[in-house]
C-alpha cells in the first residue's frame, strides 16, 4: 500500500491507484467466472454425453453473458410477506464477501490486493460471515422451503467450518506464518515440497498425514459451498431451491455470482495451501515481482485453479447426493477427529523431530 | 511511516474493496429495477407452495439439534482461533507451548468424547 501512496503521489492518489487495482482486479474474476461456469456445465453435459451450451457464440463461449442480460432484464420479485430489506440485504452481502475474501490472494509474487500478515486468518473470518448471507435469505423469504433450506445450510457450512480450520492449522504449522505469500514460498523447488506430498527428507515421516488433510479439505470445501454431492440446502428434489427459492432476476444472480466465486477462492486456497501457488512442479529460479517471469507464475497459479475447478465440475457430475444424517456423521465424526489428530501430530513433529536451523 | 500506520495502511485496499463490491452489488440490483418490467400481481408475491395457499406461520419451529451443532461450532471454531497464534511458538520449537496446547485439547477431546457419547452428533 505504501508504494501506492508514492506511486499516487499522496494519499488520495494511493486510494485512486489501489481503486482502480481492485477494479481491473474484479473484472477479472468476473470474466473468468462466466467462462468457468460454462466450463462447468460442459463439463457437466459431457460426462452425460451432451453438447452443453453450444449456441451463442463459438461453441457457446458467450453463454454466461447472454444468461446474465437476461438476469439483469427479468422482474425482481419480493414475496408479499418478506422483510424487504433484509431480503434484498442478503444477496448483497453473499456477494460482498465472496468479492472481499479475493484480497488476500496472491496471484503471482507481489499481485496481491492487501499483503496481510495474518491473511489465513482474515480468510477463515470472511468465510466463515459467509453463512449470514445465507441464513438471512432463508429466513427474511418468509416461506417454508427457504427457511428449512437455510436452516441446513447454516448447520452444515458451520461443520465443515470447523475441520477446514484444523486443516488449516497443519498447513501453518509446517510454514510458521500466516501470510499467504509466505505459505506458497515455503513450497518452492518443485513438486517434492508441496504440502501435498511432502517428499522431503526432513518431513517425509508427514507425507501421509498432509496427504489425508488435502482429501479433508477438498472435500470440506465441497461441503463449504453446498457443492454436490453436499448441496442438500437446495436438493431440488425435496426443498426445490432451498434458501434461494424466492429470488429472482438479479438478487438470486447475485447469490449464484458469490457461490461460484467461493468456489474458485476455495479452488485458489487448495492451489495456495498445497499445491505450490505459482511455484511451477519443477525447481525453477525465484521470480522477481513484476517482471515477466511473474506473469508466467501467474498463469502458472490460473492454471491449478482451473485444475480443482474442473475436479469440482467432475464430482458434481458423477457423484450422488448425501443424505443429511450421513452428511453430519461425516463432517463431525471422521473429519474432525482426523484433523484434530492431524494437529497434534503434526506440531509434535515441527516441536521434536524436525531439523531446525540455528538461531 | 511507523509501523502501526503501515500496518493500519495494509488494510485499506480491503476498505476499497469492500466499498467497491458492496457498490457493484447494489449496482446489480439497481440495473434490474431500471430495465426490467415490474407488474406485480397477488397471486405472483405469494409463498411458493405446492399447488395451495401457504399456511401456518413460514417461520416454524425446528429440531433442536440445529442449535446443538451452533454451540459445538463455537467451542471448536474458538479453539481453532486459540491455535491460530500458537502456530508461531511451535514454529520456534518452543516445547512449553507445545505441552500447554496440548492440555488445551485434551480438555477439549474430553468434553468432545462425552457429547458423542450421549448422542449429540446422532441424526436420524
Amino acid at each position: 500500500m505504501e508504494r501506492m501512496f508514492e506511486w499516487g503521489g499522496g494519499v488520495w492518489g494511493g486510494v485512486g491507484l489501489a481503486a482502480l487495482q481492485i477494479l481491473a482486479f474484479m473484472v477479472i474474476l468476473l470474466v473468468s467466472l462466466a467462462f468457468l461456469l460454462l466450463f462447468d456445465r460442459k463439463v457437466w453435459a459431457a460426462v452425460m454425453m451432451r453438447k452443453g451450451p453450444n449456441v451463442v457464440g463459438p461453441f457457446g463461449l458467450l453463454q454466461a453473458f447472454a444468461d446474465f442480460l437476461k438476469f439483469v432484464l427479468k422482474e425482481i420479485i419480493i414475496p408479499a410477506g418478506a422483510n424487504k430489506t433484509v431480503f434484498l440485504l442478503a444477496p448483497i452481502l453473499s456477494l460482498t464477501l465472496a468479492f472481499i475474501a479475493w484480497a488476500v490472494i496472491p496471484v503471482a509474487p507481489g499481485w496481491v490486493i492487501a499483503d496481510l500478515n495474518v491473511g489465513v486468518l482474515y480468510l477463515f473470518a470472511i468465510s466463515s460471515l459467509g453463512v449470514y448471507g445465507i441464513i438471512m435469505g432463508g429466513w427474511a423469504s418468509n416461506s417454508k422451503y427457504p427457511f428449512l433450506g437455510g436452516l441446513r445450510s447454516a448447520a452444515q457450512m458451520v461443520s465443515y467450518e470447523v475441520s477446514i480450520g484444523f486443516v488449516i492449522i497443519t498447513v501453518l504449522l509446517l510454514v510458521g506464518s500466516m501470510n499467504l505469500t509466505d505459505v506458497v514460498d515455503a513450497q518452492k523447488g518443485g513438486f517434492w515440497n508441496w504440502h501435498v506430498f511432502l517428499l522431503t527428507p526432513s518431513k517425509i515421516a508427514l507425507f501421509p498425514v498432509m496427504l489425508v488433510m488435502f482429501v479433508i479439505f477438498f472435500v470440506s470445501a465441497l461441503a463449504e459451498t453446498n457443492r454436490p454431492p453436499f448441496d442438500l440446502p437446495e436438493a431440488e428434489s425435496e426443498l426445490v431451491a432451498g434458501y434461494q427459492v424466492e429470488y429472482s432476476s438479479t438478487p438470486y444472480l447475485l447469490f449464484m455470482i458469490g457461490e461460484y466465486l467461493n468456489i474458485v477462492l476455495m479452488c485458489a486456497m487448495l492451489t495456495i495451501l498445497f499445491f505450490g501457488g505459482w511455484h511451477p512442479p519443477w525447481p525453477a529460479p525465484d521470480m522477481e515481482p513484476g517482471s515477466i517471469a511473474s506473469l508466467l507464475g501467474a498463469l502458472m497459479f490460473a492454471a491449478k485453479v482451473i485444475f480443482f475447478f474442473f475436479l469440482f465440475a467432475l464430482v458434481k457430475a458423477v457423484v450422488p447426493r448425501y443424505r443429511y444424517d450421513q452428511l453430519m456423521r461425516l463432517g463431525w465424526k471422521i473429519f474432525l477427529p482426523t484433523s484434530l489428530a492431524a494437529v497434534v501430530i503434526v506440531s509434535g513433529y515441527v516441536v521434536f523431530a524436525l531439523p531446525r536451523a540455528a538461531g | 511511516m511507523d509501523s502501526i500506520q503501515s500496518q493500519v495502511a495494509d488494510y485499506l485496499p480491503i476498505a476499497i474493496f469492500l466499498v467497491i463490491a458492496a457498490a457493484l452489488s447494489v449496482g446489480f440490483i439497481l440495473a434490474s429495477a431500471v430495465f426490467a418490467p415490474s407488474n406485480p400481481d397477488p397471486e405472483k408475491l405469494s409463498a411458493y407452495e405446492c399447488g395451495f395457499n401457504a399456511f401456518d406461520d413460514a417461520r416454524m419451529k425446528f429440531d433442536v439439534r440445529f442449535y446443538l451443532v451452533a454451540i459445538l461450532f463455537i467451542i471448536f471454531d474458538l479453539e481453532v482461533a486459540f491455535l491460530f497464534p500458537w502456530i508461531f511458538e511451535v514454529a520456534a520449537g518452543n516445547q512449553a507451548a507445545f505441552w500447554s496446547m496440548m492440555a488445551f485439547l485434551g480438555v477439549l477431546t474430553v468434553g468432545f468424547v462425552y457429547e458423542w457419547r450421549r448422542g449429540a452428533l446422532e441424526w436420524e
